[in-house]
């Protein structure tokens, strides 16, 4: 276990927002095979991070790397490829609303295998049992909760099989019971298929149920990189404020409102 | 003054970009039509009939009486002016040739701009903002093979079969007035409306559907697809998708017109 295999390599990334500074400098190194948790106060950028491993948006500078392959230097055939091996589950869901849940969670196995019919809706109800929701194949989305929608859309990110899997606070909204069958989840999946996972969460709970590495983002900079015991134990105040959820530290909501209306 | 001259560049600038960034989408979307199935990415032909029943099906009522109401009102309007040189026969005619040139293929494009322009705009807008495009785009989906292809196509068949319908039913509106008010012998209605009417008239007018159809989709699935701004950004692109239609389409019209006026073919 000394030498691990470096499946994501973020390297000196910047981005800018309308002239505002949302990522500054990150640099990351996600191993294969582990849960990689990215935390941090709402709006310091974890989601757009994502959207850059993703290859969603091309940074202003520095680079992201999938295994050794750079993600904004790759052809469109190339990062077609790369795709494939995602899977990610959005922040809001994002089921396409005019297709029940069967179809949103077969259209990636129908848009890229050749597999039998029968064979991908077997698929289908494999991962909505895996997700708890068997029996809702026929429904629409828009009949859905929330908490159902998040579901269906962790079961269509692992439709396919992929080696990396994304999660955008996927524990937001749901209720504490399902919140631990969620983790569950991401840990066996972690386990028995050597899923490489990269989760984004406010959820304390949720970090030290299931990280094995935990980045603190704050104001687009990567405060603090350890296990869940060295972040426990950090020395740092905003991380103990964090982790925490103090009102009073170094993390000041007035401070954060005076940076837009500066930069605005 | 320098300001004045600042602002027009900048707009200027603008509009290049919008130019660029709407060709570009037209580009991607041909070469997924026909360069796309080489590459094992085949066309979905289900989800273009499905597109095809949802734009044709459901205009046809719409184009039947807005056409009709059309050739109604042009059958009256010409016999106030043709009964004056006592030639009021000729209003078949008139109705017909003006019809299948002109009226039908306009009118119908801009009723489905207004309709099936903006359900693009709307449909593809929200996707954008829930973000079900860059989901689609995280599949390895291509947004535009999967979303715009199914829809340019449909409407390119569906455009030109609603404007035949557009000018027959523009053509029973001059016969209700023609015969029912005017008291002109049906049959010889029926055979002045056709004496006229050569076949040219009829391709140049459904030539122009072809470009219409382009016209309604594209202009559509490019708002929709640029849509920022959450439900406000969906309302405001869904507006600027048909005025723009709109406009390019009379544009279109117009160039088409000359066109064939001044080449004589
Ligand atoms: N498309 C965009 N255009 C302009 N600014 C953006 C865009 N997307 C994000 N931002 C800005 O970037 C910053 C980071 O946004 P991001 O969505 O990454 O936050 P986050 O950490 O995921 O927050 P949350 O926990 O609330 O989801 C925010 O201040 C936001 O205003
Ligand atoms: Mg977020």
């Amino acid at each position: 276990m000394q030498k691990q295999e470096v499946a994501i390599a973020v390297r000196n990334l910047v981005k800018y927002f309308d002239g505002r500074k949302v990522l500054d400098n990150i640099n990351l190194d996600i191993y294969k095979g582990e849960t990689f948790v990215i935390m941090g106060g709402s709006g310091c950028g974890k989601s757009t991070l994502l959207r850059h491993m993703i290859g969603a948006l091309t940074p202003d500078s520095g680079s992201v790397f999938i295994g050794d392959k750079g993600l904004t230097s790759a052809t469109e055939d190339e990062k077609e490829k790369i795709k494939r091996k995602f899977g990610m589950c959005f922040q809001s869901s994002a089921l396409l609303d005019f297709m029940n849940v069967e179809d949103n969670v077969s259209l990636p196995l129908r848009e890229h295998t050749k597999l039998d019919p029968e064979i991908i809706s077997i698929i289908v109800k494999m991962k909505l049992n895996l997700v708890g929701l068997q029996g809702y194949g026929q429904l629409m989305p828009s009949m859905l909760s929330g908490g159902m929608k998040k579901r269906v859309g962790l079961a269509r990110a692992i439709a396919m099989d992929p080696e990396v899997v994304f999660y955008d606070e996927p524990t937001a909204g749901l209720d504490p019971i399902v919140c631990a069958v969620v983790d569950q989840l991401i840990l066996d999946l972690n386990k028995k298929l050597l899923l490489t996972s990269v989760v984004v969460t406010h959820n304390m709970e949720s970090v030290f149920r299931i990280a094995g590495r935990v980045a603190m983002l704050y104001k687009g900079k990567v405060l603090q990189i350890g296990t869940p015991e060295e972040i426990k134990n950090s020395q740092n105040d905003i991380v103990q404020q964090f982790i925490h959820g103090r009102l009073e530290g170094p993390i000041n909501f007035d401070d954060q409102e005076q940076d837009v209306q500066h930069s605005g | 003054m320098l300001n004045i001259f600042e602002k027009i560049g900048i707009r200027v600038q603008g509009w290049i970009h919008i130019t660029t960034e709407f060709l570009n989408l037209l580009f991607e979307t041909l070469y997924w039509i026909f360069l796309g199935p080489f590459k094992d990415k085949p066309i979905k032909r289900p989800t273009v009939f499905e597109q095809m029943v949802f734009m044709g099906a459901s205009s046809i009522v719409i184009v039947f009486f807005v056409t009709l109401f059309t050739g109604v009102v042009l059958a009256m309007q010409s016999a106030y002016q043709l009964s004056k040189m006592g030639a009021v026969m000729y209003v078949a005619s008139l109705v017909s040739v003006s019809v299948c040139r002109e009226l039908g293929p306009v009118l119908t494009a801009l009723v489905l701009a207004g309709r099936i322009g903006a359900a693009i705009t709307a449909e593809l807008g929200s996707m954008k903002v829930n973000e079900q495009i860059e989901a689609l785009d995280v599949m390895a989906i291509n947004p535009v093979r999967f979303l715009v292809v199914p829809k340019l196509l449909a409407l390119f068949f569906m455009l030109p079969c609603l404007t035949v319908i557009g000018d027959l039913s523009g053509i029973i509106g001059g016969y209700i007035i023609g015969v029912f008010n005017l008291k002109i012998n049906a049959a010889l209605y029926v055979q002045t409306t056709f004496k006229y009417l050569t076949l040219k008239d009829i391709y140049t007018g459904l030539s122009k559907s072809f470009v219409f159809a382009i016209i309604i989709v594209m202009v559509g699935c490019y708002q929709g697809l640029r849509t920022k701004g959450g439900a406000v950004g969906v309302g405001k692109a869904t507006t600027v998708s048909v005025v723009t239609s709109f406009i390019l389409i009379i544009v279109a019209d117009c160039v088409i017109t000359g066109f064939y006026y001044f080449s004589n073919l």
